[in-house]
């Protein structure tokens, strides 16, 4: 009897830690989703609010802000174009941030091949110069290249972005390309020589196309940095005729603040692009966050 | 090879000439330039040390500089610290973790200007989000951007863009450590608590270094949210040394006094970089 007793003890012991340490799990578990979705929603709801509104008319998003367009409209969208000429914008966003990128490719890939696969004197010298630039910030800079692009005549012209970006953005791109570069075996450079190849055309028919993963994490950051860039482009492009659309989203709320209906069409515009492209290009965009190859 | 002089010169001669003349020229122009008294951009004057004396007594100078490393404070703890936990979350689930991964990561690649526009929004009197959901609840409406608030108004949108940035070096960084560390521990009887202390914590420690770091000189570069969403008002009360360095070189034209201020940024920028690093340290852990 006693022996059956302590049987029975022992068994709904161990049945109540199996289902204690079930409970536990579960509701740790809970919890754990809980506060992720939180965070999530944090993240979209936001954005998934302007978008919506935008849809509407400045009144119904006055009145009903947080219900689904009664009537959507598009009316603030053409009144974006129209009022506050939004496609000039997002031509001028386009033409610079992609020359940005064009640019800082061309220059970069060729002197990121100098930098990985030649032995010349200066090359510790600028290697160390390479990585000290990423310590210079674009306040450190920006008041002489001012200056120089006002001698130039460059302000308020596509150059007076294209060509401050560019320099900034060529130390980020020499490192990683000649970074990925580096880890080509050397008997593949060996083997174009035996072809006939001279640097050039080893470049252009072996390194380039190889290296083309690292052009494109670099290409990805380029274009975000220069589209996203607020503090150079109110110096160099602000104005009308050049100005790219985070400077009209800047000038936005001061001009038209109590029109909500172009301000989160502004919005929804300029963010959407992006949204897409991180969508298409995400495995590119986390990569680059935990390659080392980071810039502030 | 024999040519690779030529092709060396030629190769690098694109990408040194810009940065040269765009980027490391002006860089020292700069340090020129802060010692002379230039309106409107051509009338300068040699003064010496005139802007440092200048910005010793500038109040709002110094008011922007506390102001920064306040901001700095919020940033490294909580984008770090909110970054570190929910990174720890994501490892120890088992659906969904693409998803989280896409959505807190989002925020980062989205501009300052757009993010600012859309907070001021949110924080906005008489149908911002924050106070429409206040009157959907039955209370008063809040004015969210006074004198005493606004740094956190700032601090908060500033915190919550960048959180996944750091969240995904954070997560790669955890997805790294090998298993049989954890089944070791497991063995032991650690729970998921300990095992959190004990093992991923000393594991990635060198990784919170470097985001602490990120963290603190990106602090500095505070610019975009502020300027869109307060101007550094109201009365200054938010005003950071970015904002500032804009509106003394490129609004009230002091342009010496503007590559003044940016020196003062670079020497706060390195300088708590260099301290950060020495702080911390410490022999990278490996079991």
């Amino acid at each position: 009897m006693a022996e059956l007793n302590r049987k029975q003890s022992e068994r709904l012991t161990f049945w109540e830690t199996f289902q204690s340490g079930l409970m536990k799990a579960k509701i740790g578990r809970i919890i754990i989703y809980t506060i992720l979705s939180i965070w999530a929603v944090s993240t979209i709801f936001p954005l998934l609010w302007v978008v919506l509104n935008s849809f509407k008319p400045s009144q119904e998003i006055i009145n009903a802000t947080f219900k689904l367009p009664t009537n959507p409209t598009i009316e603030n969208y053409t009144n974006a174009f129209n009022t506050i000429n939004i496609g000039q914008s997002y031509i001028n966003s386009f033409i610079m941030s992609g020359s940005v990128v064009f640019f800082t490719l061309l220059f970069g890939g060729i002197a990121a091949f100098a930098m990985s696969r030649m032995r010349f004197k200066l090359r510790a010298m600028l290697q160390i110069a390479l990585v000290m630039s990423l310590l210079i910030p674009a306040f450190a800079t920006i008041v002489p290249v001012y200056r120089m692009m006002i001698d130039l005549n460059l302000v308020n012209t596509y150059w007076g972005l294209i060509i401050p970006q560019t320099a900034g953005n060529l130390p980020f791109a020499v490192l990683v390309i000649s970074g990925y570069m580096a880890t080509i075996p050397k008997e593949l450079e060996e083997a174009s020589v035996m072809d006939g190849c001279n640097r050039l055309s080893m470049y252009l028919r072996v390194f380039l196309p190889i290296s083309l993963p690292s052009f494109g994490t670099v290409a990805t950051f380029v274009f975000l940095w220069s589209y996203n860039d607020l503090f150079s482009s109110l110096i160099f492009v602000e104005h009308e005729s050049v100005r790219p659309i985070v400077v009209l989203l800047s000038q936005v709320s001061s001009q038209y603040g109590t029109d909500y209906g172009l301000m989160t069409t502004a919005i929804t515009m300029t963010v959407i692009p992006i949204v897409l492209f991180y969508l298409l290009a995400q495995k590119t965009f986390e990569k680059g966050a935990t390659s080392g190859s980071v810039k502030g | 090879m024999k040519s690779d002089k030529l092709y060396a010169f030629l190769f690098l001669a694109p990408a040194v000439a810009i940065t040269a003349v765009f980027l490391y020229y002006p860089f020292f122009d700069n340090i020129r330039q802060s010692f002379y008294r230039t309106d409107g951009f051509f009338n300068s004057t040699f003064i010496g040390l005139e802007n440092y004396r200048r910005l010793l007594e500038d109040d709002i100078a110094l008011g922007a500089t506390l102001n920064s490393l306040e901001l700095m404070l919020y940033v490294s703890i909580f984008q770090v610290g909110i970054a570190l936990a929910l990174a720890v979350m994501v490892d120890s689930i088992r659906h969904g973790v693409r998803f989280f991964r896409t959505t807190f990561f989002f925020p980062v690649v989205i501009s300052g200007a757009a993010i600012g526009l859309l907070f001021t929004l949110i924080y906005n009197y008489n149908n911002g989000l924050l106070n429409e959901i206040l009157v959907r609840l039955g209370l008063e409406r809040v004015l969210w951007l006074t004198e005493q608030s606004s740094l956190y108004m700032v601090a908060i949108p500033t915190i919550w863009s960048y959180v996944g940035f750091y969240f995904i070096i954070l997560l790669t960084a955890i997805s790294k450590i090998p298993a049989d560390y954890y089944e070791a521990a497991k063995l032991e009887g650690i729970n998921g608590f300990q095992k959190t202390i004990k093992i991923t914590l000393p594991l990635i420690v060198t990784d919170m270094k470097t985001c602490l770091i990120l963290a603190i000189t990106g602090a500095l570069k505070i610019f975009e949210l502020v300027y869109i969403i307060t101007r550094g008002g109201p009365a200054r009360s938010s005003e950071v040394l970015g904002t500032y360095m804009y509106q003394k070189a490129f609004v009230d034209s002091a342009v010496g006094y503007g590559a003044t201020l940016a020196i003062l940024m670079v020497i706060i920028g390195l300088s708590l970089a260099l301290i950060t690093n020495i702080l911390l340290k410490r022999d990278d852990v490996t079991y």
